[in-house]
């Protein structure tokens, strides 16, 4: 279903048997409701093909979905004319996962501790948790021409606890 | 699979059977309209039952805290019941699951409401 040439947008260095050797996909994708659910369905599929266990599939695909979330809400703010770019970079030893919009930026200062007493019944502000939760490593790189975020998953690496390097 | 819900009433409590996935978009405005709809038709004992429920997202944890406190906030009561694995670690993950009376059998859940 995402065969890239049915897509004039999606550049592709990827082989669709996907061994653990070095290789890369990336998609530039719509500010919309879908492309959450592609970049899900992506995620998915890509972490299944390297051979990650269900319960880390699960936790790699959540945290693209929580990442898309960010792009195409908070970043691009469902701008027709504001992409989100999604890449998957195969290392042999982690994927990497890169999601970039083309918002405002963030404050990283301004991010609620989603498990403080006074934050437990706010409805919102736990995928940036959840994304350090479920991943290895989670960067965040704010600019004024948008926001980069990095989720790796080690091939052999914990399966929670994620470590935080934003900056 | 997007989300689908059906109510039922035991012994003057209304039981939400919900299946899917509860994500940013469809399914967090059902649950919401369906929570929303039961409390101003005067049901405020309400359980969600999540047993068919197979993914949710930070933004479906935020439906079911609104819907937790919609229904506080009006006199109501509301409960989980049977909660799968992954919303169960979902729920701990978030500490949530302290915050929500979570039940695994539903005549007993149906008689918890006071």
């Amino acid at each position: 279903m995402d065969g890239c040439a049915a897509r004039p947008r999606c550049r592709t260095h990827l082989t669709s048997s996907m061994a653990m050797t070095e290789q890369r996909v990336s998609y530039t994708l719509d500010s919309s409701l879908e492309t959450i659910d592609s970049a899900e369905e992506k995620a998915t599929r890509i972490a299944t093909e390297l051979g990650f266990g269900d319960d880390e599939v699960m936790q790699i695909s959540m945290a693209v979905r929580e990442g898309a979330v960010n792009a195409v809400l908070h970043g691009n703010a469902y701008a027709k004319d504001k992409k989100v770019t999604l890449a998957f970079e195969n290392t042999g030893d982690e994927l990497v996962i890169t999601i970039r919009d083309q918002g405002k930026g963030m404050n990283l200062n301004n991010i609620p501790n989603p498990l403080a007493p006074e934050n437990l019944l706010k409805t919102s502000g736990r995928g940036i948790f959840l994304m350090r939760s479920f991943m290895d490593v989670v960067e965040i790189r704010p600019s004024q021409t948008g926001t980069e975020l990095k989720l790796i998953k080690r091939v052999h690496g914990p399966t929670a606890g994620g470590k935080e390097a934003s900056q | 699979m997007s989300m689908k819900v059906g109510t039922r009433q035991v012994d003057g409590v209304t039981i939400v059977d919900c299946s899917g996935r509860i994500t940013l978009g469809e399914g967090s405005v059902i649950l919401r309209d369906t929570v929303r709809d039961l409390l101003s038709k005067g049901n405020k004992k309400i359980i969600l039952n999540l047993a068919e429920v197979n993914y949710i997202d930070s933004s479906g944890i935020g439906e079911l805290v609104s819907a937790f406190t919609t229904a506080k906030n009006q006199g109501g009561e509301l409960k989980l019941l049977n909660l799968t694995k992954k919303v169960n670690d979902l729920l701990q993950i978030t500490k949530l699951y302290t915050v929500f009376d979570v039940k695994d059998d539903e005549a007993a859940a149906v008689k918890s409401f006071k």
